[in-house]
């Protein structure tokens, strides 16, 4: 069986990032850049599944710039076996990636196709949906568990209220949720393999995908400082105030 | 990412300021990149900042023990360490050939560095370890090598080095502990040791102690000491544990910092059942402890800029956020109390230490860079240079940082106040930890002596010479640019102000003043010192002054400040040598002639 796990190079979670003065945008240029947590998850699943045995081949994939080796370089230092770079100077957004994610998937035909829900810069949760969608294959999102069962796989799903469980039909797209599994670190051993595995790079024009933006930022702001709080003389006064001035309740 | 050291430091002073990348163009690191290099640090980052700190402090308040007649330290301990070596950090710089990575030491350093800045204590354990294999495989025997390196490198065996004796630490002359011939190279060891870091615990499946003893009938004094392997378990030719081979402990240290690490008295040879292997020829013990010396010391340096930037980017955060008082001008108590960070004051202190821890780990880092050079520079020459340029260099590189870092966690606790002085915040610890890297790995008293009656007359002033040559190659790039003419200039005087009080001391010795010469070599040390760090805080300044100008609005801040650490040393550190030098000169005798009664 052969996983594809795409994945996203994002600003490194710990930093803190600014908006741009012109609020087209956040502030990236210099910050320290990493593979979005929630892709660590999915690459980790993969791994984990290839060390049980279920799994021959795990192709890491990510699209955007020459310096997104990086983020493929960690993956394979994870477990990847492989690593594609889809090239592009276009700021891809998940449509875009979903259409190359597709064409990548006509290509190497993996069986599975493990993704983070979301990506922590734009926080979408929408590539993996777009990518099944236009598969036309099954899909398990928020994943808190997985098994591969009775020629399927088991997903269970953490959605409102609890967890769901679903079988899926192969092939099938899973996305990953916080609780799956905690990423393991790459091991200095790891990471120098990791650079004599095989990393391929296609232009995204090659795929002959369109990556033209169909969204449009207008403004991106800080979210509003938090005003002072008050006190309130008594329970009446509190209800009446969320009730006519906050309308909460 | 850390919190008890600056990444974005570390990565200037790696790539920017020593350009460690280029080693990979030679075959040795062939297998490395700067993207390895990257990964690396990332990985320190984040070991280091899971188990090992998070067992800092509570490691510090259970300190190591003997419970039901084993040491017991705390168990996330364990965790950590395992964590680290299974990711290969012990391994690092060793060579392949044993299971290590062939990483460069400056890399490897700056890892350790990072563990170290969040758990001191604890990376005196691996530290030894590395050492103990880098000692096996520069003097020991092809079969020693295989046995002991590569399971030194796996976790399956620890490290310590046995030197001090209870009546012996600073004197090795004076050691008692035995070695009688049994066959071969088996010899049987009896005698007790003092002050072993990791001399007894129950991390690793045995422990191996690199023991210097003296054999009966050899020449006395330094010249009759022999290096043993002694293991805790004996061990076949495969290297499988077997029984016990009569190493007992003896108690443990109650220490003042460091407390997550046993520190031991042993016994070897209790039951006249030790036994211990030969290390190279009889006789050469000494001489081959100092093989790796230079790197232990380097590792001491490292420890106590760690503990200072630990503390530094602590007090850093807390004048971030405290609020207290306000500003000389404003005498409006309506206003808003500011952050400690904006008095003048506060400010100076938060100067004082950034220059200390950072000047003091880029002065570890380049001497660690310089090893990378002794060992694999292409050129003979240059390599030869780079050993002679170390090897006098070592002294500052050990005795500074743990001077004035430790200085820096006064600071530090000072801009906490009474937070400072408490348990509930992180600083105090940073200080007791701080305290013991004076004493350790040779005093920095012992060390004075070290600079001043050995490696600044060695080889006919050669080494010292080298170094004063390379303090005025770097006075004559930084002349390029107008903004660090000043500084240029402020360390060129103080050049000459070193050589000049070099050439009245070592007058005096060639007219037979040896005490006159030697008797205040600890302050000979320390003005060495801060001319030293002067000239590795103008090599900073040089980077940042060429990055400054196309640096990224973002990024500019980082060079400023490096530019701004830079004039502190100047203005407030580096002057001081003049008054030293003064002292020195005079050939002050008020320490030397104090009569014992009169105190």
């Amino acid at each position: 069986m052969k996983i594809l796990v795409p994945i996203k190079r994002v600003v490194d979670a710990n930093v803190r990032v600014r908006v741009k003065s012109d609020r087209s945008g956040v502030e990236l240029a210099n910050l320290k850049m990493a593979m979005n947590p929630f892709c660590e998850i999915a690459m980790e699943e993969a791994v984990r599944q290839q060390e049980a045995g279920t799994v021959k081949e795990i192709v890491a994939v990510t699209v955007g710039g020459a310096q997104c080796q990086d983020i493929l370089r960690t993956a394979l230092a994870m477990g990847a076996d492989r690593a594609i770079l889809v090239e592009t100077d276009v700021e891809a957004q998940p449509l875009g990636v979903a259409k190359v994610l597709r064409a990548v998937a006509d290509r190497e035909k993996p069986e599975v196709i493990i993704l983070g829900k979301q990506a922590i810069d734009d926080d979408n949760n929408q590539t993996g949906q777009m990518l099944a969608a236009l598969l036309g294959w099954a899909q398990g999102t928020f994943a808190s568990k997985l098994e591969f069962a009775g020629g399927g796989l088991r997903v269970t799903r953490e959605v409102d209220g609890g967890l769901e469980t679903l079988m899926l039909k192969l092939p099938a797209i899973v996305t990953t949720d916080l609780r799956l599994n905690e990423p393991r670190y790459v091991k200095l051993p790891n990471i120098m393999k990791a650079k004599k595995k095989p990393l391929d790079v296609i232009k995204a024009a090659d795929l002959g995908v369109d990556l033209t933006s169909r969204l449009k930022v207008l403004k991106v702001e800080e979210p509003p400082a938090r005003g002072g709080g008050i006190k309130v003389a008594s329970v009446q006064e509190l209800v009446h105030r969320l009730r006519n001035e906050r309308k909460v309740i | 990412m850390s919190k008890t050291i600056n990444r974005r430091d570390i990565d200037f002073l790696l790539f920017e300021v020593f350009g460690v990348d280029r080693l990979c163009e030679r075959d040795y690191f062939a297998a490395h990149d700067r993207q390895v290099f990257n990964l690396m640090l990332d990985t320190a980052e984040r070991l280091a900042a899971g188990h090992f700190l998070g067992c800092a402090a509570g490691g510090d308040r259970n300190m190591a023990e003997v419970i039901d007649g084993r040491v017991r330290l705390v168990p996330q301990a364990k965790f950590a360490m395992d964590e680290m070596i299974d990711a290969g950090f012990v391994a690092a710089s060793l060579d392949n050939e044993y299971g290590g990575l062939q990483m460069p030491v400056a890399v490897a350093n700056a890892c350790m560095a990072i563990f170290q800045s969040a758990n001191i204590g604890l990376c005196g354990l691996p530290l030894l370890t590395i050492g103990v294999a880098n000692l096996i495989n520069a003097c020991g025997s092809a079969e020693q090598k295989s046995v002991f390196i590569p399971r030194l490198l796996n976790g399956s065996c620890y490290g310590t080095m046995c030197l001090s004796e209870p009546h012996a630490g600073s004197s090795l002359t004076d050691i008692r502990t035995r070695a009688e011939l049994v066959d071969g190279i088996n010899y049987r060891i009896t005698g007790s040791k003092m002050w072993i870091t990791g001399g007894e615990h129950e991390l690793s499946e045995n422990i191996v102690h690199m023991v210097l003893a003296k054999i009966p009938g050899g020449p006395a004094g330094v010249k009759g000491i022999s290096l043993f392997i002694v293991p805790r378990y004996r061990v076949d030719a495969e290297g499988s544990v077997g029984e016990s081979n009569d190493v007992s402990l003896a108690g443990l240290n109650h220490k003042m910092g460091q407390r997550i690490s046993p520190n031991c008295a042993l016994n070897f040879g209790e039951n006249n059942n030790c036994i211990g292997q030969l290390v190279g020829e009889q006789h050469r013990g000494l001489e081959y402890m100092f093989h790796m010396m230079n790197e232990a010391r380097i590792a001491v340096g490292l420890a106590a800029v760690s503990a200072g930037y630990a503390g530094y980017m602590y007090s850093l955060g807390y004048a971030r956020e405290r609020t207290q008082g306000r500003l000389p001008q404003d005498k409006n108590p309506a206003n808003r109390m500011v952050p400690i960070i904006r008095h003048a004051d506060v400010k100076r202190m938060l100067l004082a230490q950034k220059s200390y821890v950072e000047g003091g780990l880029a002065l570890c880092l380049f001497a660690s860079s310089l090893v990378d050079e002794e060992k694999t520079h292409p050129d003979e020459s240059a390599r030869r240079q780079a050993h002679l340029l170390l090897d006098v260099l070592i002294p500052v590189v050990k005795a500074w940082p743990s001077e004035w870092c430790l200085e820096a966690n006064k600071h530090a606790i000072q801009i906490l106040g009474g937070y400072g002085y408490t348990q509930e915040y992180p600083v105090e610890r940073l200080y007791r930890d701080n305290r013991l890297n004076m004493i350790h790995e040779g005093t920095n008293g012992i060390h004075g002596i070290d600079l001043l009656g050995r490696k600044v007359v060695m080889h006919n002033g050669a080494g010292f010479e080298l170094v004063m040559g390379e303090i005025a190659r770097s006075v004559e790039t930084a002349r390029a640019h107008k903004e660090l003419s000043e500084y240029a200039s402020g360390l060129n005087r103080a050049r000459k102000t070193v050589v000049d009080t070099t050439a009245v001391l070592t007058a005096a010795a060639a007219s037979g003043n040896v005490a006159g010469f030697m008797a205040n070599s600890s302050l000979y040390l320390d003005m060495f010192g801060h001319l030293v760090i002067a000239w590795i805080w103008l090599k900073q300044a040089i980077v940042a002054q060429r990055a400054l100008s196309g640096a990224h609005e973002s990024d500019r801040p980082f060079y400023e400040g490096k530019l701004r650490a830079c004039q502190y040393y100047f203005h407030w550190e580096l002057p001081k040598i003049t008054a030293q030098a003064e002292l020195l000169s005079s050939l002050d005798a008020s320490c030397l002639e104090m009569p014992e009664e009169a105190f």
